[in-house]
């Protein structure tokens, strides 16, 4: 009376209905692996199936990576000037340079070997020095008042190291340090850096990373969403497979699935396309800059996204995608039921 | 294979779609449920496959007591069960051989297990030279025998169809009927709803009637359960 169970029908006969298969060798075989194996198989169909889907219809699909791609372009192309100007601030890092002066009774050699000295140290990358003689000879020069100084005795400049920090060590908190421990060296009488504009400079730049930072959470917000109504859409096109497919015992991990990796295509599709809008970008920015340059007698080149910058932001792109879909896929898939 | 235990389906508003049935279906068993449109058979049907849920009362299927399941162990269950509808739920964007191989798609069986299964279940169905084709460019007849090698290719225990030669004319319904008689002889338990009283009496099997949600006749009754 006790229907035999799957297993032995599926052995057992072999002209019905259920004769399909030789044997019940049911999702490729039961052990942990063959699983992993079956399970790794339904994702990779999904990868290149919501590939397809997206192929088919060309128009719709572009239209929507565009956006994402002008989204996720836009603080790309930011960062990156951002960049560029810190590069040219890099450039002017003798403005962070500090002026040691040295005490009236020191003498020659202990100037020198102070000299020295200071060229030794890692943060350090050149020193200048100014002998009394030629700060008076540059004073007179220069100013009007070389004459008042004629009515003095003696030369009243002091011998003057200029102490310019190397690259690594010219942000303005470093430089501060480092004017601090040169301030108590026992032949410096004065230790002097003249700041303001490079700290000014620096804060700028704060402004502008922040700003950054900002739209780049708004537009990633905006990528999110553009996924996340893109998806929500594509699961109302296709409610009536939605149904077909719980009918016949999909779960919902099956159902969601292609639409996860639609998010994903989207998002890194859309990153790509970004990628390649901000190198274009900087390529048509590439002449004009370099007259720029010229005219300031220097040789500038536009640096582009880093490699690392690249991959964060393919791998932001992911995420968004992923992220958005994510977003559509629970609230709608479950609203979805046959009836 | 299926039994009711004073099972019932109230909609909102106090109307019972399905009133006390019991109701027991052996394995093996070829079963078929009539009664007029609105009476209750697809009501049943649904709640076989847990398309709705019993309001009061027992349903066991296959052994397991539906009203257990819980919502992600459905598809589990709906696995074990071929469903054939009166519109054929095929996907038309897809192969007669993609649909037919969805089942086993999301089971999870590996391509040559696909391919193999689901040209036998096509074979069956005589449809093996369709395989290409959309459902589309179908009869409607061979529409049906899609959703029948779909229903099938899983060899699920348990058959149910609802209405599925509504759209047919007597010769091929008479041959989708006879389809379904194979698949019960090789030990599927079948469950076909059809207003078509005529061509089921002529099939000579249990039938179960139903009038507005009570059951009120059963070939079968008094020669006791099992």
């Amino acid at each position: 009376m006790v229907r035999p169970h799957r297993s032995e029908r599926d052995s057992g006969t072999e002209s019905g209905p259920a004769s399909v298969g030789k044997r019940g060798a049911s999702a490729g075989g039961s052990g942990p692996l063959a699983r992993l194996r079956a399970y790794g198989l339904a994702h990779l169909q999904a990868l290149v199936f919501s590939l397809g889907r997206i192929s088919h219809s060309p128009l719709s699909s572009l239209m929507t990576i565009a956006v994402i791609a002008i989204a996720l372009a836009m603080p790309s192309g930011l960062h990156v000037l951002l960049k560029n100007f810190q590069g040219v601030s890099d450039d002017w890092n003798n403005a962070a340079q500090i002026s040691l002066f040295v005490k009236q009774n020191t003498d020659t050699a202990a100037v020198e070997r102070l000299q020295t000295r200071l060229q030794a140290m890692v943060e350090i990358d050149k020193v200048t020095g100014i002998s009394p003689e030629q700060a008076l000879a540059e004073f007179r020069r220069l100013s009007d008042f070389g004459d008042a100084l004629k009515a003095l005795d003696e030369n009243p400049f002091p011998t003057v190291l200029l102490v310019q920090p190397t690259l690594d060590y010219s942000a303005p908190a470093v430089v501060k340090s480092l004017l601090v421990r040169l301030r108590d060296l026992p032949q410096v009488e004065v230790a002097q850096l003249d700041m303001e504009w490079v700290e000014r400079w620096y804060a700028l730049m704060e402004i502008g990373k922040r700003a950054v930072l900002i739209l780049a959470i708004l537009l990633a917000l905006a990528v999110l969403l553009i996924v996340g109504n893109t998806i929500r859409l594509a699961i109302q096109n296709r409610r009536d497979e939605i149904e077909v497919q719980k009918l016949i015992g999909a779960t919902d991990a099956f159902i969601r699935r292609p639409f996860l990796y639609s998010g994903f295509w989207h998002g890194l599709l859309g990153a790509t396309l970004a990628w390649l809008l901000v190198n274009i970008s900087l390529i048509l920015l590439q002449g004009p800059v370099q007259r720029l340059s010229l005219l300031y007698d220097g040789s500038y080149k536009l640096q582009s996204l880093t490699f690392g910058a690249s991959l964060l932001l393919l791998l932001l792109g992911m995420l968004l995608g992923y992220g958005g879909a994510r977003m559509a896929v629970g609230r709608h898939l479950r609203d979805i039921e046959p009836s | 294979m299926i039994q009711f235990n004073q099972a019932g389906k109230r909609y909102e508003g106090g109307r019972e779609g399905l009133s006390q049935v019991d109701l027991h279906i052996r394995p093996g068993e070829m079963v078929f449920l009539t009664g007029h449109s609105g009476a209750g058979k697809s009501t049943l049907l649904k709640m076989i496959a847990l398309i709705e849920r019993a309001t009061y009362g027992q349903v066991i299927v296959n052994g397991k007591n539906l009203s257990r399941i819980r919502r992600r162990q459905i598809p589990y269950v709906r696995r074990d069960i071929g469903i054939i509808f009166q519109n054929h739920k095929l996907l038309y964007d897809r192969s007669v051989f993609d649909n037919v191989a969805l089942p086993l798609v999301i089971s999870g069986h590996n391509h040559s297990e696909i391919q193999r299964r689901v040209r036998a279940a096509l074979d069956k169905v005589g449809l093996l030279d369709k395989e290409r084709r959309f459902p589309i460019m179908l009869s409607g007849g061979e529409q049906q025998r899609v959703g029948i090698a779909r229903a099938v290719v899983n060899k699920p225990p348990l058959l149910l169809a609802d209405e599925p030669t509504g759209n047919l004319d007597p010769k091929l319904s008479g041959e989708i009927m006879h389809l379904f008689e194979q698949f019960n002889q090789v030990g599927v338990t079948v469950l076909v709803a059809s207003h078509d009283i005529a061509l089921i009496t002529l099939m000579g099997q249990r039938i179960l009637t139903l009038e507005e949600g009570r059951l009120i006749g059963d070939t079968d009754a008094g020669k006791g359960e099992a």
